[in-house]
């Protein structure tokens, strides 16, 4: 079998839900975990002794920015990306092509490579699967991540298919050009849009080669949330059980929480940090927004359960005033968002841990949907994680209910 | 407050300022960390407390206070102590925006003086201003000045300093606690500046703050201006200055006497990219600058000089040294010139921080220093060496 940089155990289980240790070169990690999104090796505003403080496990970096500045040879030249933002910790890196694709108007896809228009000089440029692994090489994350052929979710007919069996060809190409496969761990992505089928031919393809890792591909890009806690449930039954799972571009709270009763373990989002920068703070209700007239005479804390740092030193009041005028205002909620998406990674694994998942999944949606308005496709995806949520939802017709349990997944 | 002088060198002074119950023990002359709304621009908090053992004291603009928040706000909370939530640091307030606004004395009537904020320009009278600072409670205020560059004529340079006084009386009539610094005003005007300290002096104020300074005066002229003022005020008590915040500006007013200083140059260099590097200790400065800051080649390519270096510069590109060799802070114990040359390049904000973190920490060490050479009593050779280099790497520099 093809050599492995990690060793995961998973110690403890709820039905689907899983909590597990995974061991990577640079740090022992506890699952479920949020990974915030650094990508240009800083997460934004925030110090590294501060992301250490805050229990970051995994940053991740994006490779088409980071090999655009300050580039790859530079960054190998400096000892990887580990050395030069001086993370001790773990780091992952994807595969540029999702950046191409979502950021370049002009990326065009064939069978060798992503082509599109370098942004520095306009030239047409190609990124081959043997290249986005070599650039990953040298930037030496812990786990990187194989290039795949990426439609829009909202993609339909074969232009899917076509994406799904190419996934399948470039992934032993990456697999072949991987020249660190005892230090880095290269992760599979699984394709196939919204077609059960197609993602369950990914699935088998993929986990065929025996790779250290998995992810989910192809969601949060603005499918309908009912198809993308199927694709998810599907995906993480279909996936072996002794191998991480990766629910790539997921981090609204309330997705992570469902993932992870489905059986996913690894999240990244912007979200936290991108929302805080425009002054929304992340609370266990939900969002609070700091600009609001509201916040001016507020004395209380961001959030009375977080223990943070800016939760236990300032009021709303205060950052009322700093948000999105002063550079510590967009510093501060990060922060604190950051901390918040550290929290529930810890509660994940804990409650699991200890056996009372259920009792914090229900606690948790209490606090989002007090008035009991629970959406639908949680309650679905938690009925196939087997959790009862029943005591946090408003009590619904008996027509709906039965034809939720009949149609199942 | 408690001010005892402890030592002198020539008219420099080490004294040590102990800012109340709850507040903190300075060695004097001290820097008063700059602030926006209270908090340094660019430095959080848990980064802030581990900055530098002498990173005690802030200089708080009343003028961030005028609206949001609101001084009923921070009144409902306590004050700024408590709204900062920095309970043991010393919060000095002085009425000037250093970042945004520069005193121009334009639009300033007998109401109140008129500043530029960010919310525009503002009129702030005596009733203003005092409500804000009696909700805020400061360890130290100075007080509402009418403040005018140089070049005013001697008719408005004598109107500012009645205007002056007169607010400082009725500042301290509304005053709900001690903890005032008579603000002196008088421009380029010897006469004047004695003047206006003198009667300053009669006041009962805890101390000074030598205002109209950094508006245009020329250097050569502030040595006797600085001299004038402190000559005529009472010893035992603290002198401040505003508007004067460059190494040899400093250096020029604690020659002269001045205890206190706010200062906008670790800021604007962070703003502009660029790292203090010029020689901060006393070893340094006395021991004839050893060579290794003089790479004057070096200089030119990248923008910097014997006192600064432009991380913006390509040439830090591959640098993996950090921004000062054995430089005790943060920044210089876990990051590279290269690392923050990227996050420049990047605009990245973490660039900021690093760079206000060891521009804040080297020159808290320089005053460290200044305060070293007075109690050495070799605060005049002190002066003159550092002078000296700083003229001799300009000629360097211009020579190439
Ligand atoms: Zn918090
Ligand atoms: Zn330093």
């Amino acid at each position: 079998s093809p050599a492995m940089a990690l060793r995961f155990e998973v110690l403890a289980r709820h039905n689907r839900a899983r909590a597990s240790r995974l061991t990577l070169p640079h740090f022992e990690c506890e699952t479920p975990l949020f990974m915030p999104v650094g990508t240009q090796g800083t997460i934004k505003g925030l110090a590294g002794d501060q992301l250490e403080d805050l229990g970051c496990q995994i940053i991740l970096g994006n490779t088409y920015h980071l090999a655009l500045r300050p580039g790859a040879e530079l960054l190998e030249k400096m000892g990887g990306l580990h050395q030069f933002m001086n993370w001790p910790r773990a780091l992952l890196t994807d595969s540029g092509g999702f950046q191409m694709v979502s950021l370049l108007h002009l990326a065009d896809i064939t069978e060798e490579g992503v082509t599109f228009q370098s942004p520095v000089d306009g030239k047409p440029m190609l990124l081959t699967p043997e290249e986005s692994i070599q650039i990953q090489n040298k930037i030496g994350a812990d786990i990187i991540m194989a290039l795949d052929d990426v439609v829009k979710t909202t993609t339909e007919g074969p232009r899917v298919e076509e994406a799904m069996h190419r996934t399948l060809r470039w992934i032993d190409r990456c697999i072949a050009a991987h020249s660190r496969p005892k230090e880095q761990n290269l992760f599979g992505i699984v394709q196939g849009g919204l077609d059960p089928r197609l993602r369950d031919l990914c699935i088998k393809g993929l986990v065929e080669r025996n790779l250290p890792g998995y992810a989910i591909g192809g969601l949060a890009g603005g499918e309908e949330k009912d198809a993308f806690w199927r694709v998810v449930a599907q995906c993480t039954a279909g996936l072996p059980e002794d191998k991480p799972r990766y629910v790539m571009g997921v981090g609204y709270p309330l997705d992570i929480v469902v993932c992870s009763a489905l059986g996913a373990d690894m999240y990244d989002c912007v979200y936290p940090t991108r929302t805080g920068r425009f002054g929304t703070a992340l609370v266990p209700e939900g969002l609070l927004k700091l600009k609001h007239a509201a916040m001016a005479k507020d004395y209380r804390p961001l959030d009375s359960s977080c223990s943070c740092m800016v939760c236990s030193r300032y009021t709303r009041a205060y950052l009322h005033t700093i948000v999105t005028k002063e550079a510590m205002g967009c510093q501060l909620i990060s922060y604190h968002n950051v901390a918040y998406m550290m929290q529930l990674s810890r509660n994940l694994h804990k409650s699991i841990l200890e056996g009372r998942f259920p009792e914090f999944v229900q606690t948790f949606l209490k606090k989002q949907f007090p008035s009991g308005d629970v959406p639908e496709w949680v309650q679905s995806a938690m009925e196939v994680a087997g959790i009862d949520i029943s005591m946090c939802c408003y009590p619904y017709p008996q027509g709906i209910k039965k034809q939720m349990t009949t149609t199942g997944l | 407050m408690e001010f005892v002088v402890r030592a002198w060198s020539a008219q420099a002074r080490l004294g040590s300022l102990h800012l109340g119950a709850t507040g903190p023990q300075l060695e004097t002359p001290c820097l008063l960390l700059l602030t926006r709304k209270g908090l340094p621009a660019f430095i959080p908090p848990d980064l802030f407390h581990k900055l530098h053992p002498d990173a005690l004291a802030l200089q708080v603009s009343p003028l961030h206070f005028l609206d949001s928040p609101p001084p009923e706000v921070v009144a409902e909370v306590g004050g700024l102590h408590k709204m900062l939530c920095l309970p043991e640091h010393g919060l000095v307030a002085v009425g000037r925006d250093s970042i945004m606004d520069e005193a121009d004395g334009e639009g300033t009537t007998k109401l109140g003086a008129s500043f530029k904020t960010s919310f525009g320009r503002r009129i702030v009278g005596p009733v203003k201003y005092m409500e804000v600072i009696n909700a805020c409670k400061p360890n130290l205020w100075a007080s509402l000045p009418d403040e005018v560059p140089a070049w005013v004529s001697e008719k408005r340079n004598r109107m500012s300093v009645g205007r002056t006084l007169q607010w400082l009386d009725h500042c301290l009539s509304l005053s709900t606690d001690m903890g005032c610094l008579g603000v002196v005003v008088g421009g380029s005007s010897v006469e004047q500046r004695t003047h206006s300290a003198q009667q300053t002096a009669t006041r009962n104020v805890a101390g000074f703050s030598l205002g109209g300074f950094g508006l245009g005066e020329a250097a050569e002229d502030r040595g006797p201006l600085l001299e004038a003022v402190t000559a005529s005020l009472p010893m035992e008590k603290p002198r401040h200055v505003s508007g004067l915040g460059m190494p040899e500006e400093v250096l020029q007013a604690v020659a002269a006497g001045v205890d206190l200083f706010d200062s906008t140059y670790p800021h604007m260099l962070t703003m502009g990219g660029y790292a203090m590097t010029f020689p901060a200790t006393m070893e340094d400065i006395l021991g004839g600058f050893a060579n290794k800051n003089l790479a004057v080649e070096e200089w030119s390519k990248s923008d910097s000089d014997s006192a600064k270096i432009c991380l913006r510069s390509v040439s830090f590109r591959l640098d993996e040294s950090p921004l000062v060799d054995g430089c005790k802070c943060y920044t210089c114990r876990k990051h590279s010139r290269a690392y923050i040359h990227h996050l420049l390049n990047t605009h990245e904000m973490l660039a900021q921080t690093l760079l206000d973190i060891h521009n804040m920490y080297h020159y808290l060490g320089f005053f460290q220093a200044i305060r070293e050479a007075i109690r050495a009593n070799d605060f005049p050779v002190f002066h003159n060496q550092f002078i000296s280099h700083r003229r001799q790497s300009t000629l360097l520099l211009s020579s190439q």
